[in-house]
């Protein structure tokens, strides 16, 4: 068990650093949650830098344009951003982390030569059109149908809960190719263009809000079927490449804000006088064991996909589960040091904490989770 | 960086396994539940096999290897409820003439409590001193745990409430037995998941229901996490890391042992499952080195230092 760097790693942080304090000043300010416009063009900048000097697709397959970044390097990485107080990946979310690598592990050489490419300098956007309203949890029971006609397909249906809709120029589409095979087995995975005719985008807002995702209407869309990734009806297995991807080292940054969070918590209290209750500092100290705790899980994931050639374990769910909780007790930490401020959407802990109740629901609810941490790694039997 | 077990580790773990299996397995616990006493013959079985003097160095007849070596042996010795102050022991290697071998049983004070003090010895408090029995002044408790003795040192004694010692040590002790704790957490889940697979209700595996399904869930994530801390605290010996998991060591054996008792129902209820063994002597451990508190209060205090607030950049 070692926690220590290589000097390879080491020198690729400190090259990573020196240039983070070099280009985070020339950033233009950050655009408004609501301005869907300027937080594509701010986030697609941001890639486009990261593209330049080298970083884009880190822990891409080399012949996919990516770096072939060791899992470790993309750790490093990933924790550098973070504390420089670079920009998060935003809307380019599914392109790197879902889309891309599917494309990459699944695609043709000229699906991969046309998608791939844009997604790493910054000048496409994806979203992944999966749930719908009578599939979220059963993603499988999905019922957008799709029709071959010559070509391409006719696409009819609805998606739901699109993250990133309105500033996307392509969705990683999951369609009903075969309504009469078993539900896993009528799928595919289509590319779809966000501005095709018969694309319907209606925003949705969320508690906190803002509009962070949509609806998404498809009324008789064609889409080539040359768009389609992999054989037909194996979209569900193309499908399960790109969740575990999203399990992976998705949190990385995140882990690292939460503890920056904490001590930020801790010196308010400081500040507001609650620190003097012993019951309120226990319970900072017990978070704080919590992220230690969740970051060196962190490594010790990284490490096992380092073994595995990169492939990230199941161990995914059991971080999720954990994360997902500690993050929501956080930010309810911090509204008990802000007292009545904590009832103010002025103060930006208040706007997080809201935010934070989607963690025990997007990419699967915690019930899911669960389940799949029982019956795959404990191998509990599925219930009838 | 490498957070893995290492090839060596993998196998001084294995090695360790099959120890215990051979000498303390489940018969043995239950023997030693029916008629207590420490069994000086297992004592120097393990001190042959380097239990205690596993981080000595080998010139003084150690193993010469360090504390993530010696979590992965007290983690296998917390599965097994392995009984006696192993811990004591294992700190007084090269200290207490003939701890490292296991001819000489050693315990300490901790606090007021002193585990196995008519077994041992010799007695010690913090790391340095040693103390004649009658000078604690000691009476003994109805252990709440069958296989851990315990005494209490009379309240106007000159050695009650003793802890100290150096800070390596200390640190090193709630260590190992935060490691004892993590064996215990996996120990429960397992035997909880095979209960839930065995047991059937309602025409099938009780391990099919949710509400099952999910506490064995919880359980392994507890164990985990609570292994990620324990591990990467034996690589930093940062004492804050080691205070980390501590805690989530002690949270996922008391909650994995109660949860396995859960999923075993009335059986998990009776003097006959091992259950309530974990979960009793759970409980003694989660008493060792002060309460709960003190490690939450020092890593409150250190979110307000620099280091704190520095992000995740750890080692
Ligand atoms: C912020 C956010 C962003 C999202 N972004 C996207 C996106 O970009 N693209 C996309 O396709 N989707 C996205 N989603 C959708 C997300 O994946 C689904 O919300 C999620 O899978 C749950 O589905 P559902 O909402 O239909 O809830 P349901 O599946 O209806 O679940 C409702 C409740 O029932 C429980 N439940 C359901 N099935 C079981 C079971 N078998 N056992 C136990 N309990 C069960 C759930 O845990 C939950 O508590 C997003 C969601 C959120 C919140």
């Amino acid at each position: 068990m070692d926690l220590s760097y290589t000097p390879e790693e080491e020198e690729f942080r400190a090259r990573l650093k020196e240039w983070l304090a070099k280009v985070l000043p020339t950033l233009p300010p950050k655009p408004s949650p609501d301005d869907w416009p300027g937080r594509r063009a701010y986030d697609l900048g941001w890639q486009r830098m990261l593209y330049d000097a080298g970083y884009a697709g880190l822990h891409w397959p080399v012949d996919a344009g990516g770096q072939g970044a060791t899992p470790t390097q993309h750790l490093i990485f990933l924790e550098e951003t973070e504390n420089a107080g670079a920009p998060y990946v935003g809307a380019g979310f599914v392109g790197l982390l879902h889309a891309g690598p599917t494309i990459a592990a699944e695609g043709t050489a000229a699906q991969r030569a046309r998608w791939l490419p844009p997604i790493l300098r910054g000048e496409e956007v994806w979203c992944q059109g999966f749930s719908e309203p009578d599939a979220g949890s059963d993603l499988a029971a999905l019922r957008t149908r799709a029709w071959r006609d010559g070509d391409d397909y006719v696409v009819s249906g609805s998606k739901i809960w699109t993250s990133h809709a309105e500033a996307a120029d392509w969705c990683e589409l999951l369609v009903r190719t075969d309504p009469t095979a078993p539900k896993h087995r009528g799928i595919s995975w289509l590319a779809m263009p966000m501005d095709a005719p018969g694309v319907t985008v209606r925003p949705l807002r969320t508690l906190a809000g803002s509009t962070e995702f949509a609806e998404v209407f498809l009324d008789e869309v064609r889409v080539p079927v040359a768009n389609r990734v992999g054989a037909e009806n194996d979209g569900w297995r193309v499908t399960m490449v790109t969740l575990s991807f999203e399990r992976g080292t998705a949190f990385v940054g995140e882990v690292v804000a939460c503890r920056r969070v904490l001590a930020e918590v801790a010196g308010e209290a400081r500040r507001n006088g609650r620190w003097d209750d012993p019951v309120l500092r226990r319970r900072l100290g017990r978070l704080s064991a919590e992220f230690r705790a969740l970051w060196r899980l962190t490594q010790w994931n990284v490490s096992e996909a380092e073994g595995t050639g990169g492939v990230p374990g199941t161990g995914g769910s059991v971080f999720k589960l954990r994360y997902s909780q500690a993050r929501q007790d956080l930010y309810d930490t911090a509204a008990e040091v802000l007292g009545p401020e904590a009832l103010d959407l002025g103060r930006e802990w208040v706007i997080d904490r809201l935010s934070s109740l989607s963690y025990t629901i997007a990419a699967g609810t915690s019930q899911i989770q669960r389940n799949i941490v029982a019956e795959r790694l404990l191998g509990l039997p599925k219930g009838r | 960086m490498r957070f893995q077990l290492t090839e060596d580790q993998r196998a001084l773990r294995a090695g360790v396994r099959e120890l215990l299996a051979a000498r303390f397995d489940r018969e043995a616990l239950r023997a030693a539940v029916d008629t207590p006493g420490l069994d000086r013959a297992l004592w120097r079985a393990l001190g042959a096999a380097g239990f205690f003097a596993l981080r000595l160095p080998e010139d003084e007849g150690g193993v010469g290897l360090g504390l993530p070596e010696a979590v992965l042996l007290f983690e296998e010795a917390g599965r097994v409820l392995l009984p006696g102050p192993l811990v004591a022991t294992h700190l007084a290697a090269g200290v207490v003439e003939g701890a490292a071998t296991g001819e000489t049983v050693v315990t300490s004070v901790d606090g007021s409590l002193v585990e196995w003090l008519d077994a041992a010895d010799v007695v010690r408090v913090g790391d340095a001193r040693t103390v004649e029995k009658d000078a604690l002044a000691a009476v003994p408790l109805r252990s709440l745990d069958p296989l851990t003795p315990l005494h209490r040192t009379a309240p106007d004694s000159a050695l009650h409430g003793a802890r100290d010692g150096a800070h390596d040590v200390v640190a090193a002790a709630a260590l190992l037995t935060a490691a004892e704790q993590l064996g215990t957490a996996a120990r429960t889940c397992e035997l909880a998941v095979q209960h839930a697979r065995a047991r059937e209700q309602f025409g099938q595996p009780i391990g099919a229901f949710q509400a099952v399904k999910h506490l064995c869930a919880e359980m392994l994530v507890r164990t985990e996490l609570a292994r990620a801390a324990v591990y990467a605290a034996a690589v930093t010996a940062d004492p804050l890391d080691i205070a980390a998991a501590r805690l989530l060591a002690d949270e996922a054996a008391l909650q994995g042992a109660r949860d396995c008792l859960q999923v075993h129902g009335g059986m998990g209820f009776t003097w006959e499952a091992d259950v309530h063994l974990h979960l009793k002597r759970a409980w003694v451990r989660s008493r060792r080195g002060g309460s709960a508190a003190g490690a939450e209060e020092a890593l409150a205090a250190d979110l307000l230092t620099a280091r704190g607030t520095s992000g995740g950049h750890m080692l």
